[in-house]
């Protein structure tokens, strides 16, 4: 966090940077080892080293009741240390051969990242098994781990559009996980131990419960021969995931302003969206993007930030993770403003959810998701992380060659039908941060 | 556009993996110039059937004078605004119905316009980028809808963000004269003043053939390139030579020091010291000493103050010779809840005494040159950043041609070289230091 912050005042970048273009996506291989884990493989040549990125469904949403931040701090913990290696001697070793070993908490599932050159994959693929089976909980690594995660939970607070965000899952998740903060909350971090983070291992990394995708200058052969050499003894375990209780759509408008002295209000509107597996995921996916999700060409960005000047950043996104995410507007702008702007996003949401969008609109939208598609595989660590995507949500490697078809396929009428079903331009929630006594009433009607 | 700040960071951190250089990318380079001073450099990789295709004007915060900061950055919004082809807002709508991707960025060297496309795209490139470079279009009305814009992006990431008015202050306490004291996104007051006309004479005075270089990298070989780039620049005339920048920064004689005091959590401190820029020999033992102090968890920084003394949430620093003008290396650390900033700023210093006093290991040489050197290939997968890395090796004026002594100049660095570069800059009376001081709600209610 904060690396290289005077870069950041150096060099500003106006809008969303993606990279690349349209590339003939060769097919990735997928297998699975002898102890349940999956495993997809795209041979890339080119450069000599590998990315690898591991994802164990072992998030947050599966934290016991009152233990919010236990995946978080699980996950953290890989990486310092192992009933073998110190974790001095873990940085030590990966950064010696200019590599990158890390781990992370997630929302649905944790994950863990190699990357090596060619030549060090052994070592690579040594230190990243270890890790993931042998951690070794060290009582004072886990005080470091806590001590860390209370420092970054306070920092949080000067991030207006992270207390935006965190008050948002608040209200809207109600008793379902998706309202906590995967990093937990000052209370329940205290209460974790080594017991607690140790069982929560036990429970859920095992190579069944886990996807690693490989991609980059490393054969199947060989790959084979690296996954027997160092997960070849990892347990499989049957694992029963907690069931947690649906979130229920809100039934009324919800308005929670939290006062805080900074020069812009940050605003989030939305209510509950759909899970990715939901079938109608692909049309809110175009309808999303004609909305806000296209950069600078969607409709918040052209009448928001282009026509009135009243915004650098406005979009609307679905999350759609395994269970329903949200559906949400987020912008910022001054304080004054702040009304303005809210009311302009209702509209844009009353307006395509009653107009619908044209002909036009929805060509545009598929020539541009269509065409910038292939631009997802242009590098180890992108394709690395969209293997992973379709292997969580059962895509199927033919993944590939359908979306292009699946988004041709859809019609204004399913565009429209979805954007009737899912935004509800009444039963809302809106979190604005900012100054409340700048930012006046704000007129919802 | 929600996530600006992430992929800032990405970028600047491939910058710096990047700023290692490649033999093998230098082979793949070419370079040409049309009649009209534009310069062309092709970069081929052949990895994907895709291109990144950029513009780059030599131009940004440098060259601003006082009073009207931001006239860079504002440019390179109105260049979204508008074209003698294209009107408000056609240029993203063509590029994204062409299923590219594209944006523009500036600094204190240079202002940069991209798409990412697939590589039968090359044109959609050629026709609107050779459009905005002769034909701009300034409309009154949009000129100020897209200050508003900009005044905006300026609250979201400096004026609500406690670090970044700290990086902001220890700029313009660091520099007396040279415009690098300047944020490139302008002074708030500066914003409120450009007019029309300031832009106007901007884009006159620098959107030039003359001054400007494409950059394409990717799919594509010079031989397919550059028929097309003359196609379509080539009738652009030349240009006047744009004015020459020379401010010379006078020696800094005496440590400087500013505090911002504002609501915020947590103390953070932000200390640079000066330093030579690009094309100086003492750059390669500089690029050593910042991998061995903040390359990674083993790094010295992050294991002292983060590992080891547990005072600081997070520590670094950064070397970054890639500029026309004067260089700074730059440290910072973000202290733990109820420990002092003194203790921790105290502690970044020890760290540089014991480089100056007991130099570096021979591992930890070998290990920071592996660091570059593997950073270096991992960099090559993006051809954006391919040609992201020449254009800023361009505009700090030292061309593609400085990649071919890089490496070896890593290579050849030894253990007492880093020791003397230590000791050379990491000087008290050359160093300027940001510290934010947080103040809780309700001090600052009492204070009113």
């Amino acid at each position: 966090m904060n690396k290289n912050i005077a870069l950041i005042a150096a060099v500003i970048i106006s809008l969303l940077a993606a990279s690349s273009a349209p590339a003939a996506i060769r097919k990735p291989e997928r297998f699975i080892t002898k102890n349940g884990m999956t495993v997809l493989l795209l041979e890339r040549k080119a450069l000599p080293f590998i990315t690898v990125s591991v994802s164990v469904r072992a998030g947050s949403v599966f934290d016991p009741e009152g233990l919010s931040g236990l995946g978080n701090i699980t996950a953290d913990l890989l990486t310092e240390g192992t009933k073998s290696r110190s974790a001095k001697e873990i940085s030590e070793e990966i950064d010696f051969v200019g590599g990158s070993l890390g781990s992370t908490g997630g929302i649905d599932y944790a994950s863990a990242s190699l990357k090596v050159l060619s030549r060090d994959s052994d070592k690579g693929f040594e230190l990243l098994s270890d890790i993931l089976i042998n951690p070794a909980f060290d009582g004072k690594e886990i005080e470091r781990a806590r001590s860390q995660i209370r420092a970054g939970i306070i920092s949080k607070e000067d991030d207006p559009s992270t207390v935006a965000a965190e008050a948002f899952n608040k209200i809207l998740f109600g008793s379902h996980p998706y309202a906590l903060p995967a990093d937990g909350s000052l209370e329940t971090i205290d209460r974790i131990n080594r017991k607690s983070i140790s069982d929560f291992h036990g429970k859920y990394y095992h190579p069944n419960n886990t996807i690693m995708a490989v991609v980059g200058d490393i054969s199947k052969n060989e790959l084979e021969k690296l996954l027997s050499r160092h997960f070849g003894k990892w347990k499989k375990k049957d694992i029963s995931y907690p069931g947690n209780p649906e979130a229920r759509r809100l039934d009324e408008k919800r308005i929670e302003i939290i006062d805080k002295d900074i020069t812009q209000a940050n605003v989030q509107l939305g209510h509950l969206g759909i899970r990715r597996e939901d079938p109608d995921f692909y049309a809110a996916y175009v309808m999303n993007y004609i909305l806000g999700g296209g950069g600078f060409v969607s409709r918040l960005m052209t009448e928001i930030r282009d026509n009135r000047g009243l915004v650098y950043s406005v979009y609307s996104y679905f999350n759609p993770l395994k269970d329903p995410g949200p559906f949400k507007v987020g912008l910022q702008t001054k304080n004054g403003s702040a009304s303005e702007a809210i009311k302009e996003s209702l509209s844009q949401i009353k307006a395509i959810r009653e107009k619908g969008v044209s002909e036009k609109e929805l060509q545009d939208a598929k020539d541009y998701l269509i065409g910038s598609f292939p631009l997802k595989f242009t590098t180890n660590s992108k394709i690395a992380s969209y293997l992973t995507y379709m292997e969580i949500y059962n895509l199927g490697l033919d993944y590939l060659d359908r979306f292009p078809k699946i988004i041709e396929a859809l019609t204004v009428d399913d565009v429209n039908e979805v954007a009737g079903k899912l935004l509800d331009p009444e039963n809302y929630l809106l979190v604005v941060v900012g100054n409340k006594e700048k930012i006046g009433e704000i007129d919802l009607k | 556009m929600k996530n600006i700040r992430p992929i800032i960071l990405t970028l600047i951190i491939s910058l710096s993996l990047y700023g290692q250089s490649s033999a093998s990318l230098l082979g793949d380079v070419k370079v040409d110039y049309l009649k009209n001073g534009l310069k062309v450099i092709t970069i081929e990789d052949h990895k994907d059937p895709v291109i990144s295709f950029q513009v780059w004007y030599g131009v940004g915060g440098i060259n601003e004078v006082t009073g009207k900061t931001g006239l860079a950055h504002l440019t390179e919004h109105m260049m979204f605004k508008g074209s003698k082809k294209y009107a408000k807002g056609e240029v993203s709508r063509t590029v994204a119905r062409h299923g590219g991707t594209e944006n523009a960025f500036t600094s204190q060297d240079y202002t940069a316009y991209f798409q990412n496309f697939a590589k039968e795209k090359l044109e959609i490139s050629l026709d609107l980028e050779s459009d905005r470079m002769a034909n701009l279009v300034v409309d009154p009305e949009e000129f100020l809808l897209e200050r508003d814009v900009v005044m905006e992006e300026r609250r979201q990431r400096t004026d609500d963000d406690p670090t970044s008015s700290v990086v902001e202050a220890m700029y313009a306490a660091a520099f007396n004269i040279h415009p690098y004291r300047n944020p490139v996104i302008g002074w708030m007051t500066d914003l409120e003043n450009l007019s029309r006309e300031d832009l106007l004479g901007w884009y006159k005075t620098y959107y030039q053939p003359n001054n400007a270089t494409i950059i394409v990298a990717g799919d594509i070989t010079r031989d397919e390139l550059l028929p097309s780039v003359r196609k379509y620049f080539g009738s652009i005339p030349k240009g006047s030579e744009p004015p020459a920048m020379n401010i010379v920064e006078p020696e800094q004689k005496g440590e400087r020091r500013v505090w911002v005091k504002r609501e915020a959590q947590l103390p953070f401190v932000f200390a640079g010291y000066k330093v030579p820029s690009i094309g100086n020999s003492d750059e390669y033992p500089l690029e050593v000493l910042a991998n061995i102090l903040s390359k990674g968890r083993s790094s010295r920084l992050h294991r002292a103050l983060v590992y080891d003394r547990q005072i600081a949430v997070y520590a670094g620093g950064s070397y970054d010779g890639i500029s026309s003008g004067p260089g700074l290396f730059y440290f910072y650390a973000g202290a733990k809840p109820a420990v002092k900033i003194e203790e921790v700023e105290g502690a970044l210093y020890e760290e540089l005494e014991k480089i100056k006093e007991g130099g570096i290991s021979k591992e930890e040489l070998e290990k920071a040159k592996n660091q570059v050197e593997a950073s270096f290939i991992m960099g090559q997968d993006s051809i954006f950043y391919q040609a992201m890395m020449l254009g800023r090796l361009e505009a700090a004026g030292v061309g593609h041609e400085y990649l071919e002594a890089y490496l070896e100049g890593i290579r050849s660095v030894k253990m007492a070289d880093v020791k003397r570069v230590a000791e050379k800059y990491f000087i008290k009376d050359k160093r300027t230091v940001g510290i934010l001081v947080p103040e809780r709600k309700a001090e600052r209610k009492e204070k009113k």
